[in-house]
């Protein structure tokens, strides 16, 4: 069983908490000066999302998730699953519904996507951070207005609504920031 | 190494910043000028290193002229030892800036090697040294930031104040109690265990300190005789350590004692705290032969304080992090 120890804490690593694999978001050094040391980490259980607030005596140990981040392009939808190819190997592999989340409306065919795998099953999937996707519907605005002020909702292609400006028409092509939920710019 | 094409080579710190450090840095010495303290330098390596077991020491080793097989060297985790001997050989109220080393330390409020300002008043108690030490810092800051004259709070009304009980009579079970009341987390290695000064930790570092020294300088002081380090214990129920902390936005500035001066009982202390290093593991290191002789010759009666100049320029500043107030810290060095 791989281990880590408060002295290999930082944002990213992955490691098991009460069974479950989980993300260290922070992890702050805490010591007074005559005294005796802590690791204060902010840690993300991987499964639930749900970040909660962990200390250590520094020296103690935690057992490390055999988690790993892959990149792979996302090929389609079959109504139950997310399908994934790795774009070297050409090997595929199917994500649920838990994985994907809230992120399945961004999620667009040919896309690279982040997967992050437990044990070699999808645990997370990301989008890329900027995703360019078509308008499928919008109220037509005035053209007159660039000032991107107030704007309007708009349906993606793949079923997202944002917020974009007023003089943004149907049928265009936009750069989304999936992070934020947020309009950037024309395509 | 070659260059990784990186920005690792820049400083971390702010140039202005470099400017306000170099300016408080004239400012101390101006301050210890006025008041006729002498400044000092002492060795940063020393055959004898700090037997505190909350302190791990950094060594390296001479080999040459008078050590021709070799000698171990310890890099000071403070100059205080060699200072208490300039003390005891009649040098009057001495200071000193210097570099101190920690193995073991980095955060956003550590770095392994920081700056210290030590400094010992012949003739002062610890209470007449934290006044000197609010005076110092308040005219540090003066012109970054405005604060309340400073408070005093004993070790016990700081707890009453922050975690709700008494530290001095409170048992594990109670700490454990309050650290669930306040929904701080107890490490695995803590769960179930009597370590009283470790219980004391946790709650100080989690509840205690983010509450101190806001908007004011909060002195705290009166602590528990089995954190004494080396400050003189006041007999009484509990025994009190004449030891003060500094505390400002929560950040840990400074640690003074009224000076043990006893030769024995430093001898004692330096044995106990050896016998914990074994029992926790950590290796054994010499204890300061010069400085028990020193004291079995005489030291006067003195204060002492060691301020964290790094963490006094971050309040300066306004800075989150050491790294913004020092240029290479660690990972760049």
């Amino acid at each position: 069983m791989a281990t880590y120890s408060t002295n290999e804490f930082k944002a990213g690593l992955k490691v098991m908490l009460d069974g479950d694999p989980a993300s260290i978001v922070e992890n702050e050094f805490v010591k007074p000066g005559k005294g005796q040391a802590f690791n204060r980490v902010r840690i993300r259980n991987l499964k639930t999302g749900r970040t909660i607030e962990r200390t250590f005596k520094s020296g103690e140990t935690i057992e490390a998730a055999d988690v790993v981040d892959m990149e792979m392009q996302y090929l389609y939808n079959d109504g139950q699953f997310w399908h994934f190819m790795n774009p070297e190997s050409y090997e595929q592999l199917a994500a649920d519904k838990n994985a994907v989340g809230d992120n399945a409306k961004w999620m667009k065919e040919q896309d690279v996507c982040i997967i992050t795998l437990w044990n070699g099953v999808p645990l997370v999937v990301e989008p890329p951070n900027t995703v360019t996707l078509k308008i499928v519907e919008t109220d037509p605005g005035l053209r007159g207005d660039t000032s991107g002020g107030g704007g309007k909702p708009a349906t993606l292609e793949t079923g997202a609504v944002v917020r974009v400006p007023l003089f943004i028409q149907n049928g265009e092509t936009i750069k989304v920031n999936t992070r934020t939920g947020e309009y950037i710019s024309r395509a | 190494m070659l260059s990784d094409g990186s920005g690792d080579w820049q400083p971390t710190a702010a140039l202005d910043i470099l400017k306000l450090r170099a300016r408080i840095l004239e400012r101390i010495r101006a301050f210890f000028f006025e008041r006729g303290v002498l400044e000092v330098e002492t060795p940063i390596l020393s055959s004898a290193a700090t037997t505190d077991p909350a302190l791990a020491s950094l060594s390296t080793r001479y080999t040459g002229p008078l050590f021709p097989h070799g000698q171990t060297l310890y890099l000071h985790t403070s100059p205080e030892f060699p200072m208490k001997r300039l003390l005891a050989a009649g040098a009057g109220s001495i200071y000193q800036i210097c570099k101190v080393f920690r193995d073991g330390e980095s955060g956003r409020l550590h770095n392994p090697e920081f700056t210290m300002l030590e400094w010992y008043r012949v003739g002062f108690d610890h209470h007449r040294l934290m006044d000197e030490t609010g005076e110092l810092v308040m005219q540090l800051l003066a012109s970054s930031l405005s604060l309340q004259a400073p408070e005093k709070l004993t070790y016990r009304e700081a707890f009453i104040r922050h975690a709700g009980l008494d530290p001095h009579r409170a048992t594990a079970e109670e700490f454990a109690r309050a650290a669930r009341d306040h929904h701080i987390d107890v490490p695995r290695r803590l769960r179930g265990h009597d370590d009283l000064a470790a219980w004391r930790d946790l709650l100080l570092t989690h509840l205690v300190e983010p509450g101190l020294g806001q908007g004011r300088l909060t002195f705290i002081h009166d602590y528990p005789a089995a954190q004494a380090s080396l400050a003189r214990v006041q007999p009484g129920d509990p025994p009190l350590a004449a030891r003060f902390e500094l505390y400002l936005n929560g950040v840990e500035l400074a640690n003074g004692f009224h000076e043990l001066a006893d030769a024995n009982e430093q001898r004692t202390r330096f044995e106990r705290q050896l016998h914990a290093r074994t029992v926790a593991g950590l290796s054994a290191v010499p204890m300061d032969a010069h400085l028990l002789a020193a004291l079995t010759h005489g030291m006067p009666d003195c204060a002492g304080v060691a301020l964290g100049i790094d963490r006094l320029v971050m309040l300066a500043a306004g800075a989150r992090s050491i790294a913004e107030v020092i240029p290479f810290p660690i990972d760049r060095a």
